[in-house]
C-alpha cells in the first residue's frame, strides 16, 4: 500500500510537494478518488490526498461566485447553491456508479481537474468556462495563483484553463473559484419517439438551430431507452430523441410548443415536466445506461462535430457490436464495447478520423488503460507544446506522471 | 514606460532583414520607409508611439510560417497586429522589431450552420462575422464596442468582451478552434467544430495571451441563433447605491439579462448632450437592462425587472415599446466615449473589474481621488459583471496632466484589486498595466506565467515588453530551487 500524505493546510501541502520535488519522488494526486479508475493508472509510490482541504470559503449569490477547497464534495456545493436557487451551470456528471463506485462521492477539485461537463455543456459551456481562478502548488513546490473571483478578467494568462482538465499533472489546487448561475424556474423536455439515427440526427441539428435556447439535446436508441427509470421513456418501446428547455415558466411552455410543432410533425411527441425531466437528464449525464451493476464493458466518450454524431454512432455500433447514445446535439457519443483486451481503440479512433474530434476511454480494466492510449493522441506539434507546458509547471515530473499520457 | 533596450545590431541589419522578408512576401507587403511606417506607430492607446523597424503584411499561413522561422533563426522580435484598436498598447511596435500585420487575412472561409460554427481568417472584423451569418438568423455573440473595426484575431489576443458577455460569455467561451503559427514556424491546429479539445486546454491559454505565444492564422467561432426579440428598460436612480441594489436584485431573482449597463451622472450628461437619447438628467445613476429571448419570456422578465427597479427607488422608468426606441436607449451608452471626448480635450479609459457589491464604495473613493488629482472622471460600467470603465478627463497640452491622469488611473486599478477585483476586465495588460501586475500577482505567480511563455517562445521574440513587468531569461526561470535535507514533514498527517 502506497504511503499517503493528507495535508490539512495549503502550507502543509506545499511542504509535501517541495519534499517530493527535492527527492524526485512522484506523487499520485487524489481527492475523494471517485475517478481513480479513469485515465491512465498511476504508478506513483506515494499519494497526496487533498481531501482535507474542503469547505466553501466564499459564496455570494448576488455576485454569482463560489470558492471552495478541492476536497469539497460536489453534493455539498450543489445543496448550498440549491438553497439560493442557484446551480453549477456545467452540470458536472457523477460517474461513480459508472466506474463501479458509490454515487455522490465526487469533489469540486475532481470535477474541475477532469473538465467534466454534463448535457448543458452545449448551451452553458464546460466546467472550464466557469472556472474563474485558483490557488495551487506547482511541481516546483511553489504556491501560485491565477485568475480571480470576477467573471471578466484578462489580467495575465488564463492559467485556470490549463489547470481545468489537466488531471492533476500541472499543479495541486488548494482553492478554486467558480462562476455559478441561477437555477431555472422551470424545466421541460420534449420527447420525439421512434426516430432512426439519421432522422434523429436531423432533428437534433434542427433543434440546435432554433432560437429556443435548448439546454440539452440527446438521442437514445430503443434498447437503451427501455432501461430508463422515467416511464415515458422506458415505456415508449422505441428510440427517444429528447430536447430540454429551461427558463421562466411562460417561456418554457411557449418554446416546448414551438419545438413540438416544428420537429414533431412526423412522429409522436410527449413532454416531460420538472421531476421526470431532471431524472432523465441525470441518467444521460451520469451515463446510467452503461452503469448497471456488473456491467464491465469498456466505455468511450467521443466528441465529434455535432452534425456527424448520428452517422459516426452508427458506424461505431456496426464496427464494434457495442451500444451507444448521443448527447450534446450529436456532438457527444457514449459508446460501450465488449472488448476487454484492447477496448477496440483502433476501430474507435478510425471512426472519428474523418469528421475530427477525440475519443477518451472512460472505463476499462487497468491493464487496458495502461496499454491503450486513454486520451486522444495529440498531433506532434501539439504534443511538443503539451510537453513544454508540463515542464513549465512540473519539470521533474512529480505530479501525477503518466496519468494523461505516458510521456507527460 | 520602459521598453526593452533596442538591439542596435538588429537595427543596423534593417536592409538585410527587409530583403529577406521580401523574399517571403513579394510585392508591396514589406514596408520600410519612415512615412509609411508612421500609421503603425501606435494602436488605440495613442499615448505611446514607436515606429517599428519594418512592417510585413503576409497573405498566407505559409508566409507567416516562413517569416516567423526567419525571425526565430535571426533573433528578430515580432509584434503581431490586427486592426490596431487595442486600448492597452498590445500592438505597440518595437524599434528593433517587425510588425506582423494580419490585415490581409480578411476572408470568411466557411460557415457551417448545422454545426453552428464559422471558420474565418484572423483579420475579419468582429461585426463582419455577425453580418455574414445574419441573413440565416445567426450572430457571433461577443460584441466589443470597437466591433466595427476590431478583428477576430485581436479579439482572441485580448479575450474581448462586450455588453452581452454576462449572458453569452467572452471570446474564450465562443471560440472552438485555432490554427496557430509558432515562433519557429511550426503550424499547429487546436480544436475544431467539436467541443473540448483534449490534452491541456491550449485554446483557453491562447485566448487572452496578447500575442506573446504565437500568431493565429485561422479561427473557428461558435455562432448562435439570434434571439427572437429584445427589449430594454431605461431606469434612473437617485444614487449609485440604489442602482447597485437593483442590479443585485435582478441577479438575485435569477434573471441574467442580455445586457445590463450603468452610467454615472457625468457620463449621463455627456451622452445626453451628444446624442439626445432622452436620458433623465436629474439622477445620479442610469441603468439600461436588456432582456432577449422569445417574446413571452421578454415580456415576463421586463415586468419582474420593473418591479425590482421600483422597489429600489427607480425614477423615470421607461420600457422600450419598439425596436427603434430600444436602439435609442442604447445610443447614448454606445456613444459614451466620444461623448466624453466632446467635453474634454483628452480622456483616458480604464478597465478594472470589481465584485459588483463594492460599487458604491469604489465610486465614492474614486470621487475622492478625482478631487485629489483635480481631474474629472465619468463612469460607464458593465454592471452585470462588475467591469468598470472610468474615463479620466484631462488635457494633454497642459504639462504634467497626462502623467497625472496615468497616476490617477493606476490608483483606480489598485483600488479595484484591493476590493477583490482585477486590473483589466477586457482591454488587456499590454504595456499600459504591465507595471501594475505586482499589485495583483506575486513574483511566483508571474514567474509561472512566464515559464508558460517559455514553452512557446524560449527566445522571447514574440511581443516582448508586454504583460510582464520584469523580463526573465527562460534558462533562469527553468531552474528548480531545491531545499535538500529537509525533515520529512512530520506534521503532515500520513497514512
Amino acid at each position: 500500500m502506497a504511503e499517503s500524505f493528507r495535508p490539512e493546510t495549503p502550507d502543509q501541502l506545499r511542504d509535501a510537494v517541495a519534499w517530493a520535488v527535492a527527492e524526485e519522488i512522484p506523487l499520485e494526486i487524489m481527492c475523494a478518488g471517485s475517478k481513480r479508475s479513469m485515465g491512465r493508472p498511476s504508478n506513483a509510490e506515494r499519494r497526496l490526498d487533498v481531501s482535507a482541504l474542503r469547505g466553501i470559503t466564499l459564496y455570494e449569490p448576488e455576485e454569482l461566485v463560489l470558492s471552495a477547497g478541492p476536497g469539497t464534495p460536489l453534493a455539498d456545493i450543489e445543496q448550498t447553491l440549491a438553497e439560493r436557487r442557484q446551480q453549477l451551470p456545467f452540470e458536472p456528471p457523477d460517474l461513480g456508479p459508472l466506474l463501479g463506485g458509490a454515487a455522490g462521492a465526487g469533489t469540486l477539485g475532481g470535477a474541475i481537474a477532469c473538465n467534466l461537463s454534463g448535457p448543458r455543456r452545449l448551451k452553458a459551456g464546460a466546467s472550464r468556462d466557469h472556472f474563474l481562478g485558483f490557488s495551487a502548488v506547482s511541481g516546483r513546490g511553489e504556491a501560485f495563483k491565477s485568475g480571480g473571483r470576477v467573471v471578466k478578467n484578462v489580467t495575465g494568462y488564463d492559467l485556470s484553463k490549463l489547470m481545468c482538465g489537466s488531471w492533476g499533472t500541472l499543479g495541486v489546487m488548494t482553492l478554486l473559484t467558480v462562476k455559478v448561475l441561477p437555477a431555472p424556474e422551470s424545466i421541460r423536455t420534449v420527447l420525439l419517439f421512434g426516430h432512426g439515427p439519421a432522422e434523429a440526427g436531423a432533428a437534433m441539428t434542427a433543434a440546435m438551430k432554433t432560437p429556443y435556447e435548448v439546454s440539452g439535446v440527446a438521442h437514445l436508441p430503443a434498447g437503451l431507452a427501455a432501461g430508463s427509470a422515467v416511464s415515458h421513456v422506458s415505456g415508449a418501446g422505441r428510440a427517444v430523441t429528447a430536447i430540454r428547455v429551461e427558463g421562466p415558466s411562460p417561456s418554457v411552455a411557449y418554446r416546448c410548443a414551438a419545438l413540438r410543432s416544428q420537429l414533431g410533425a412526423l412522429v409522436e411527441t410527449e413532454e416531460l415536466h420538472s421531476r421526470n425531466s431532471v431524472r432523465f437528464w441525470s441518467e444521460l449525464r451520469d451515463v446510467s445506461p452503461f452503469a448497471a451493476a456488473g456491467d464491465a464493458r469498456c466505455v468511450w466518450r467521443i466528441s465529434v462535430p455535432p452534425k456527424s454524431g448520428a452517422q459516426v454512432m452508427q458506424r461505431l455500433i456496426a464496427g464494434t457490436g457495442g451500444e451507444a447514445y448521443l448527447d450534446w446535439g450529436g456532438g457527444l457519443i457514449w459508446l460501450t464495447v465488449d472488448a476487454p483486451v484492447d477496448a477496440m481503440h483502433e476501430t474507435v479512433r478510425a471512426a472519428i478520423a474523418a469528421p475530427g474530434g477525440h475519443a477518451t476511454l472512460i472505463r476499462a480494466p487497468e491493464p487496458v488503460r495502461a496499454a491503450v492510449p486513454v486520451f486522444q493522441p495529440p498531433e506532434p506539434g501539439v504534443a511538443r507544446l503539451l510537453r513544454g507546458v508540463k515542464e513549465s509547471f512540473d519539470p521533474r515530473g512529480v505530479l501525477n506522471p503518466g496519468r494523461m499520457y505516458a510521456e507527460l | 514606460m520602459k521598453m526593452p533596450e533596442p538591439d542596435a545590431a538588429v537595427i543596423a541589419r534593417k536592409d538585410e532583414i527587409a530583403a529577406a522578408l521580401r523574399g517571403i512576401v513579394p510585392g508591396e507587403g514589406v514596408i520600410v520607409n519612415d512615412d509609411e511606417l508612421r500609421p503603425y506607430e501606435s494602436d488605440g492607446l495613442t499615448a505611446y508611439r514607436q515606429p517599428p523597424l519594418i512592417v510585413v503584411l503576409p497573405e498566407t499561413t505559409a508566409q507567416v510560417s516562413r517569416i516567423l522561422r526567419y525571425c526565430h533563426d535571426n533573433g528578430v522580435k515580432v509584434v503581431p497586429r490586427g486592426a490596431g484598436t487595442s486600448l492597452s498598447g498590445g500592438a505597440l511596435p518595437l524599434r528593433d522589431g517587425i510588425v506582423l500585420g494580419l490585415g490581409k487575412f480578411n476572408r470568411i472561409l466557411d460557415v457551417d450552420y448545422d454545426n453552428r460554427c464559422a471558420v474565418v481568417q484572423p483579420g475579419v472584423t468582429n461585426l463582419a462575422i455577425s453580418n455574414a451569418v445574419g441573413e440565416e438568423g445567426f450572430y457571433y455573440a461577443p460584441d466589443p464596442s470597437s466591433q466595427i473595426a476590431c478583428t477576430i484575431g485581436g479579439n482572441i489576443a485580448e479575450n474581448s468582451g462586450g455588453v452581452h458577455c454576462l449572458k453569452y460569455g467572452l471570446t474564450t467561451n465562443n471560440v472552438l478552434g485555432l490554427e496557430l503559427v509558432l515562433i519557429d514556424g511550426e503550424i499547429v491546429r487546436i480544436g475544431g467544430p467539436h467541443l473540448d479539445a483534449e490534452g491541456y486546454d491550449l485554446l483557453g491559454l491562447l485566448t487572452g495571451s496578447e500575442g506573446l505565444l504565437g500568431v493565429v492564422t485561422e479561427v473557428t467561432v461558435r455562432i448562435l441563433p439570434k434571439p427572437e426579440t429584445a427589449r430594454a428598460l431605461l431606469v434612473g436612480f437617485p444614487s449609485s447605491e440604489d442602482a447597485g441594489a437593483c442590479v443585485a436584485g435582478v441577479i438575485g431573482a435569477g434573471i441574467i439579462p442580455g445586457g445590463m449597463e450603468m452610467m454615472d451622472r457625468p457620463a449621463i450628461h455627456a451622452a445626453e448632450d451628444f446624442v439626445h437619447a432622452g436620458y433623465p438628467l436629474d439622477v445620479e445613476a442610469l441603468l439600461i437592462v436588456e432582456l432577449d429571448g422569445p417574446e413571452s419570456e421578454v415580456d415576463y422578465l421586463i415586468g419582474r425587472v420593473e418591479e425590482i427597479a421600483k422597489a429600489n427607488n427607480a425614477v423615470g422608468l421607461r420600457i422600450s415599446q419598439s425596436e427603434e426606441e430600444r436602439v435609442r436607449f442604447w445610443a447614448g451608452r454606445k456613444a459614451a466615449f466620444p461623448a466624453v471626448g466632446r467635453i474634454s480635450p483628452d480622456y483616458y479609459c480604464m478597465d478594472g473589474t470589481i465584485p459588483r457589491g463594492r460599487l458604491p464604495e469604489v465610486l465614492s473613493r474614486m470621487a475622492a481621488l478625482s478631487q485629489q488629482y483635480g481631474l474629472r472622471v465619468a463612469n460607464v460600467f458593465h454592471a452585470g459583471d462588475g467591469n468598470l470603465h472610468p474615463l479620466i478627463l484631462y488635457d494633454a497640452n497642459e504639462p504634467g496632466e497626462l502623467e497625472k491622469a496615468e497616476e490617477f488611473g493606476a490608483d483606480i486599478l489598485r483600488l479595484c484589486v484591493e476590493v477583490g477585483g482585477v486590473l483589466t476586465g477586457e482591454h488587456g495588460v499590454g504595456v499600459e498595466k504591465r507595471d501594475l501586475m505586482p499589485a495583483m500577482f506575486t513574483e511566483a505567480d508571474l514567474q509561472q506565467q512566464q515559464r508558460v511563455k517559455c514553452a512557446f517562445d524560449p527566445k522571447s521574440l514574440l511581443n516582448p515588453g508586454k504583460v510582464f513587468p520584469t523580463l526573465h531569461r527562460c534558462a533562469e526561470l527553468g531552474r528548480v530551487h531545491i531545499h535538500r535535507g529537509q525533515q520529512r514533514f512530520p506534521d503532515i498527517p500520513r497514512f
